[in-house]
């Protein structure tokens, strides 16, 4: 059972409630360390927004997130929502102080992301957009780094981007404005950039979107041999069934905000309330 | 409490003409996104077409006026036009910049035509408008206290125009959603010009009330006016019209009560900056405004 | 070009500039000849390029619409001259006020009140900072042109008599003795500006202008980065407001308007938002213009008999508003877009000059002669 293996990721009870609506419902998930875990469900289902509450952009109204058993974001309806909140659980957390990092905080604590609609510096090239993601971890300070007294650092992220650029095959575009490469190898180098940050968790926000069957089946042996290579957990929001059927260990399936199903990719795909809410529900009229 | 009452009455009618020209300032946001850094340099031009009419070329007041307001609208939808228009599709801070050039450029025209000294406004002509009127134990002259029933009269025509008329309904798409509006087949060009067309009239009516009482104009004129009136937008939130008014009135009685003040009143701009910061922080959309929210 | 011929280019290069600002200061001569505008051009030009590098910094590289510049140079100035006015002069520059106790013996050597006017300029970004930078681009532009109408304000006012000598202003403050101590104080602060913007925080400046959703998600706060540039930038714009003190002798409220934030935004613009060499280029090409090129068009000009319209006093400066909202509406990258000076354009326009091929590119794709 899922007790006995090491949590990278513990969503528990997390709600979101924008003015009247309610984005995510009480949403539960946990991520093994080293899987890969997916999350699916129709467009506008929620699968982004819970992303954005896990990762800091949003504060979920209710619930926790735990990374590696530590808890790193937590919150209870509070203020007008204690009024207006329409989800459940609300007494669960009411007693607990609120955490709210921001994303750069939790960033710092090993989890990085990639965006649905690709997020590259568009100024800079494939090589600084990698270089500037090793900004957080280098050991310096704006006095030491302008009058170039930490050269040291300065060289090993230098060397560290042109070790990662190396193994995603994108050396030869290093001096390459970021937007001129073709979408598929943006996308890679999205990863790339989150790579350097030295997470241990990988947040993937629909990396298949806008790629061809060949492009997709590419990407699912990146993914895993990424996963692989870096020693990472993997946590992916996805649309195209087959990527996610390929290479995820296990799925949770949301619609309208909360969950209508979970389990191995086999269990899931005859799942009938999957297919329902997938194809829509046949003869309503 | 009859200071009170007169600084009152005097605080509603500066911040009256704020209102004014906060409207133009609010409702080109509203539809542009646009800060329009210019909008008190053609305040201040008005002042000089004022001049230019009624002391250069002598005609009477009353035709005077419409002359002004009509001038000071050809000049608002001109520069519309010339400067704005142009920039519509490129990033934000671009058309910034452009309404940051024209500002500039009206004032070095100002000081190029008109000299950098002040130019004395003749009020005297319009006489009858500084003539006192006696409410009880408050004493003002006419022009003081034509001004808020005027404003407030005005503001009440546009909000019925915006909720009632067709091209109101365009002026809300607009600002709602631009692009949608553009794809439905507003005529985008003639709502942007009939805002400007508005805005600058309205400056310009302002501009006439503002100069009565005081005895000049001079090119940097609108600079200071024209950033209180933005301060009195964004107090009412910005976008919205009676929020204007509410937030110029704000800004002309805490005005008027701290220049009333022995120690404090040189501080008077610094109070409404610093005002302005206060519900930037606390409410950034101001009393009336909309919040718009980024997608991640 | 190799990076080895590009290093040597460009120190031979600043070394061939260096030699001509010291002919100009060793042998034109201080006023009569036309060349002696040379002289001021070239003064007033390189501190409105620090200033300009200093508002490109956190407008052009960081992307905060910061309107703020005035009220830091004014902050910058008056603390530079409370500073260094010679203590005999004192008593006759605060004539009507009289000087505070504390300050009439108080005397600084130039670079160390150089120095506290750059820092008294931060010490205010630090303050506003945290509040101010979170609002969005357009209202942090109304509130920083606020702000620095309130330090203007404040400067001048009559609390602060003793300190400032209220609204009379303060004269007789004093400079370098030589001509090229400006130059080297300015060219010092620029090298410090690009040594960041190449710095691994410059870069984080860069992701923050680009995207910065993007760039707290790889781990840059985006709260203290904002706060670093701003704070930065502030320095140097004090500084910059020092070293215009210094060379004008005299300085009061009115002299840094909203009129010369404008002023130094169209500089930046010009130049090209996001590169220091355009924001250098520009402010010597635009000083040249204001107070030399254009001087002509202020007086009446004669052809023949003839006197040419429209040339009077104030002419010089709508021309020159005009060229600005051209390039505004026109040439919206400016001189130089978002990138620097770079010798491989220099030799790729002289090669198709005299050549008229191709230019050499690294080999990538076939070559299309």
């Amino acid at each position: 059972m899922s007790e006995e293996r090491e949590m990278a990721l513990r969503v528990e009870n997390v709600t979101m409630q924008f003015g009247g609506v309610v984005a995510v419902n009480n949403l539960s998930m946990d991520v093994p360390v080293g899987s890969i875990t997916a999350l699916i469900g129709p467009n506008g289902a929620g699968k982004t927004t819970a992303f954005n509450c896990i990762t800091g952009v949003y504060e979920p109204t209710n619930g926790l997130v735990e990374f590696m058993g530590e808890p790193m974001v937590r919150n209870h309806p509070a203020g007008k929502m204690k009024k207006q909140y329409l989800g459940e659980n609300a007494d669960k957390y009411i007693d607990l102080k609120p955490i709210s990092p921001t994303p750069d905080k939790i960033t710092q604590l090993g989890i990085a992301r990639t965006f649905q609609n690709i997020r590259l510096w568009k100024s800079m090239t494939v090589f600084d957009n990698v270089l500037t993601a090793k900004h957080m971890r280098a050991r310096q300070n704006v006095f030491s780094a302008t009058f170039r007294l930490s050269a040291s650092e300065e060289r090993r992220m230098r060397d560290e981007t042109e070790t990662l650029l190396a193994g995603q095959d994108l050396l030869q575009y290093k001096n390459d404005l970021a937007t001129s490469l073709p979408y598929g190898l943006q996308r890679r180098l999205e990863i790339a950039r989150a790579l350097a940050t030295q997470p241990r968790l990988l947040l993937l926000d629909e990396p298949a979107a806008g790629m061809n069957p060949q492009e997709t089946q590419e990407l699912a042996d990146f993914i895993v041999k990424t996963r692989d290579e870096y020693k990472l957990t993997v946590f992916l929001i996805e649309h195209h069934m087959d990527l996610v059927m390929k290479i995820s260990d296990y799925i949770y399936v949301i619609d309208f905000g909360s969950e209508i199903a979970q389990g191995v990719p086999g269990e899931v795909q005859n799942n009938q309330r999957v297919i329902d809410a997938y194809l829509g529900v046949v003869g309503d009229e | 409490m009859d200071t009170f009452l007169q600084n009152c009455l005097n605080g509603l009618s500066i911040g009256s003409i704020y209102a004014l020209i906060a409207i133009g300032y609010t409702m080109v946001y509203g539809i542009l996104r646009l800060i329009n850094f210019a909008h008190g340099d053609i305040f201040m031009m008005a002042g000089y077409f004022m001049i230019i009419c009624m002391t250069d070329l002598m005609i009477p007041w009353y035709i005077s006026i419409i002359i002004v307001i009509a001038a000071t609208i050809v000049l608002g939808v001109v520069i519309e036009k010339v400067a704005y228009k142009p920039l519509r599709d490129a990033p934000r801070m671009s058309i910034m910049i452009s309404a940051i050039g024209v500002s500039y450029l009206l004032e070095n025209l100002a000081t190029y035509i008109f000299s950098a000294q002040p130019k004395s406004y003749p009020y005297d002509k319009m006489g009858f408008l500084s003539r006192r009127v006696t409410l009880g134990n408050i004493s003002t002259t006419l022009v003081t206290f034509i001004t808020p029933v005027l404003t407030v009269a005005i503001v009440l025509g546009l909000v019925v125009l915006i909720r009632k008329t067709k091209i109101g309904m365009a002026m809300r798409a607009v600002s709602r959603d631009f692009e949608t509006s553009q794809l439905m087949g507003v005529r985008i060009n003639a709502v942007i010009s009939f805002t400007f067309v508005i805005g600058s009239g309205l400056a310009a009516l302002g501009s006439v009330l503002y100069f009565i009482p005081r005895s000049s104009v001079y090119p940097l004129a609108g600079s200071l006016p024209g950033l209180k009136c933005f301060v009195a937008a964004v107090f009412g939130g910005i976008g919205s019209i009676p929020g204007a008014l509410v937030g110029g009135f704000l800004i002309g009685l805490s005005e008027t009560f701290v220049k009333g003040s022995a120690t404090l009143s040189q501080f008077s701009d610094v109070i409404t900056f610093l005002l302005l910061i206060v519900v930037l922080l606390v409410k950034p959309t101001g009393l009336f405004g909309e919040k718009i929210k980024e997608k991640v | 070009m190799t990076k080895r011929a590009k290093k040597t280019s460009s120190i031979i290069a600043l070394a061939v500039i260096a030699a001509l600002i010291v002919c100009v200061g060793q042998f034109v001569p201080r006023s009569g000849s036309q060349w002696s505008n040379l002289r001021t051009v070239l003064q007033l030009g390189v501190i409105y390029a620090l200033v300009a590098v200093s508002m490109n910094l956190c407008n052009g590289f960081t992307g905060l619409f910061s309107l703020g510049q005035a009220g830091f140079m004014t902050l910058g100035a008056y603390a530079y001259a409370i500073l260094t006015i010679p203590v005999a002069d004192r008593p006759g520059v605060y004539y009507l006020y009289g000087v505070a106790g504390w300050l009439s013996n108080l005397h600084l050597p130039i670079v160390v009140a150089l120095l506290v006017a750059g820092l008294m300029a931060a010490a205010l970004a630090a303050i506003i900072g945290a509040p101010v930078l979170k609002l969005k681009s357009d209202y942090l532009a109304i509130a920083t042109l606020g702000f620095a109408e309130v330090v203007r304000i404040v400067v001048a006012s009559s609390p602060l008599n003793l300190i400032t000598n209220g609204s009379l202003g303060l004269t007789k403050i004093p400079g370098f003795s030589s001509y090229y101590g400006i130059f080297i104080v300015a060219v010092v602060c620029i090298v410090i500006v690009v040594l960041l913007i190449n710095s691994s925080y410059g870069r984080a400046f860069k992701a923050i202008r680009d995207d910065e959703i993007a760039a707290e998600a790889m781990g840059i706060n985006l709260a203290r980065h904002k706060q670093m540039s701003f704070i930065i930038s502030s320095f140097f714009a004090g500084i910059g407001g020092a070293l215009m003190a210094m060379y004008m002798g005299a300085v009061s409220s009115t002299t840094f308007t909203i009129a010369v934030t404008y002023f130094i935004l169209l500089i930046v613009v010009i130049g090209g938002m996001g590169s220091i060499t355009g924001s250098i280029i520009s402010a010597l090409l635009v000083i040249a213009a204001r107070e030399w090129w254009l001087r002509p068009l202020d007086q009446a000009q004669y052809i023949g008999s003839f006197q040419v319209p429209l040339l009077k006093a104030g002419f010089r400066m709508v021309v020159f508003s005009i060229i600005l909202m051209a390039v505004v509406l026109f040439f919206r990258k400016g001189i130089m877009g978002d990138k620097e000076f770079d010798w491989d354009v220099v030799a790729n326009f002289f090669r198709r000059l005299f050549h008229g091929k191709k230019p050499k590119t690294p080999a990538v794709g076939g070559d299309a002669e």
